[in-house]
């Protein structure tokens, strides 16, 4: 955000430049590479649709803690099932089984959630790597520029007088109030900073981690994190906690104002409202 | 090695303009003509793998170790994959024998092709090394590997500087191939094919390697994925150039569209 480029108590009403070039563009090349990286992710997830804990899988012993299969009931009818330490959910229709009834199939993520739609793990990989690439020049380009222009202290990280105003703005988000001010709210800047230094770098370190050549290169990366198969089941709950990331950001979003929020983060220009004005916690 | 690959189905957008945006909505094959087979756009994404190939090299020592785990790490037999019981001819005399005629072939840019029995490969120093298989699908499973390292067998024979690649040519041909088809291929640059753990392997977790994981011999190549390891292998080939192999890419799951670096 570069809301100081006006004032930090601009007028109801007033026209500020809430992000900065950086912040934009950054936040368009992720928003694309990620929506390539989760669905080829997906595909790739599909080739071998089991999670497990430690360094290996467990063919003949037992370290899976999340499935998805096909599975034949009694009666003979192909179901899918979704496990999850242990316990069995029937997800057929999505997960498992897919597709129309006179031609099931049988996979874990249905194909409208997958690139390519079809069983292609060659491809998914190809995608997720070129994807891959962008996301972490992403990460860095962005890091770097805000550690410079001082971005994340400024916007990103709440202060501590902030971090005693959490109650005050969750009750203030239950209500759907919010400060129009061209700044973020402490749980703004709680989750920006939770996705942005937390869950990036986590995705991006569980993804390096399955790379047997950068076990090589950084074998230290198998002891942060448990073994490469952890990795593995790391990197998928990393891609479950975006993902409702991004839906919680797309329903903020909708509930803040979308056309003044996606004009600021699109052309970085935001109109200030008069609601909780001056930046100050309306008491 | 992998099974379960289906050949991409060959798609046509019959309009450009499809917003990313509607993609959820539209389904994801909206892109599927984009991304099968030999389109320009996945060509381009597929050069990212030249990238990562050449950081990798950048980052990572010629001779840096994959790790190696303790006895007691292995707790359960090394899980086969891809062919795992060859029905060609030249395998199926080999096998009925033991493997006791079999000879492997080393030649292509060398100074003194030579072959060479089993029983004289493993005369020679062995390496034993206890690895993580990782399979390009995903899984992950930790055996012994017993076998002579390959920079030996380059050294007698002695690689002429112009070669770049060595090229592992095998029995199998996963019973996709068909008469005169090229059975199962794979190839490594000479970094990796004199890596201290790339090794031509006659044994796993302490007995004589199985037909299921690749009899009489199979290569470790321990910082790249299982499909990069080779099973079955018949000869080995150096070579200045991967065109004159397949369909030029470089391996049988290559021509298929998997990367040819696999060390991610």
């Amino acid at each position: 955000m570069a809301g100081n480029v006006e004032t930090d108590s601009p007028e109801a009403g007033q026209v500020i430049l809430r992000h900065g070039a950086i912040t934009r563009i950054t936040h368009w090349s992720w928003a694309v590479a990620l929506f390539f990286l989760l669905l080829s992710g997906l595909q790739i997830f599909n080739a071998h649709p089991t999670l497990y804990i430690g360094e290996q899988s467990g063919f003949e012993f037992k370290n899976d803690i999340f499935s998805i299969r096909a599975m034949q009931d009694a009666q003979g009818r192909v179901e899918g099932v979704t496990t999850i330490f242990g316990a069995g959910f029937d997800t057929t229709g999505v997960l498992g089984v897919s597709g129309p009834d006179t031609a099931p199939s049988y996979r874990a993520f249905p194909a409208w959630a997958t690139l390519p739609s079809y069983q292609d793990l060659a491809t998914g990989r190809v995608i997720h790597f070129f994807f891959a690439w962008i996301f972490v020049v992403t990460f860095f380009v962005w890091l770097l520029s805000s550690l410079v222009n001082r971005h994340l202290r400024r916007d990103i990280l709440p202060s501590s007088r902030e971090i005693r105003t959490i109650p005050q703005s969750i009750r203030e988000h239950l209500r759907f109030r919010f400060r129009h001010d061209g700044r973020y709210n402490v749980l703004q800047k709680l989750s920006y900073a939770g996705v942005l230094l937390i869950l990036f770098p986590l995705i991006i370190l569980t993804g390096l981690t399955m790379s047997p050549s950068m076990n090589a290169a950084w074998p230290w990366l198998l002891d942060i994190f448990g073994g490469r198969q952890t990795a593995r089941t790391l990197h998928f709950v990393a891609m479950l906690l975006l993902v409702a990331f991004f839906v919680i950001h797309i329903v903020m979003v909708i509930a803040a104002g979308p056309i003044n929020e996606l004009r600021s983060i699109l052309t970085g220009r935001y109109r200030v409202s008069g609601e909780m004005p001056g930046g100050e916690f309306r008491k | 090695m992998k099974t379960g690959f289906k050949l991409s189905r060959r798609r046509f957008l019959t309009s450009a303009g499809v917003a990313a945006s509607t993609l959820p909505l539209a389904g994801c094959d909206a892109l599927d003509g984009l991304l099968s087979g030999d389109s320009a756009v996945r060509a381009t994404m597929a050069s990212a793998n030249g990238l990562t190939y050449r950081v990798q090299r950048l980052l990572i020592g010629a001779d840096t170790l994959a790790p190696e785990f303790s006895a007691s790490e292995i707790r359960q037999g090394q899980r086969p994959n891809g062919s795992t019981d060859p029905n060609d001819e030249a395998y199926l005399a080999l096998r009925a024998d033991a493997f006791s005629t079999y000879r492997l072939q080393v030649h292509g840019l060398v100074e003194q092709p030579a072959s060479y029995s089993l029983q004289e490969l493993r005369n020679m120093p062995a390496r034993n090394q206890i690895t993580r298989h990782d399979c390009v699908e995903g899984w992950s499973c930790i055996a012994k590997w017993s076998g002579v390292p390959l920079s030996r067998l380059l050294d007698e024979v002695k690689v002429k500087p112009e070669a770049r690649f060595v090229v592992f040519h095998c029995f199998d041909s996963l019973n996709m191939g068909g008469a005169g088809q090229p059975g199962y291929y794979e190839s490594i640059d000479l970094i990796d094919a004199r890596h201290p753990q790339t090794i031509l392997a006659y044994g796993c977790n302490d007995a004589t390697l199985t037909v299921a994981n690749g009899a009489p011999l199979r290569v470790r190549i321990e910082r790249q994925l299982g499909y990069k390891m080779a099973k079955y292998i018949r000869s080995i080939e150096l070579a200045s150039t991967l065109a004159p192999f397949g369909r030029g890419k470089g391996g049988f799951w290559e021509d298929f569209g998997y990367d040819w670096y696999a060390g991610i």
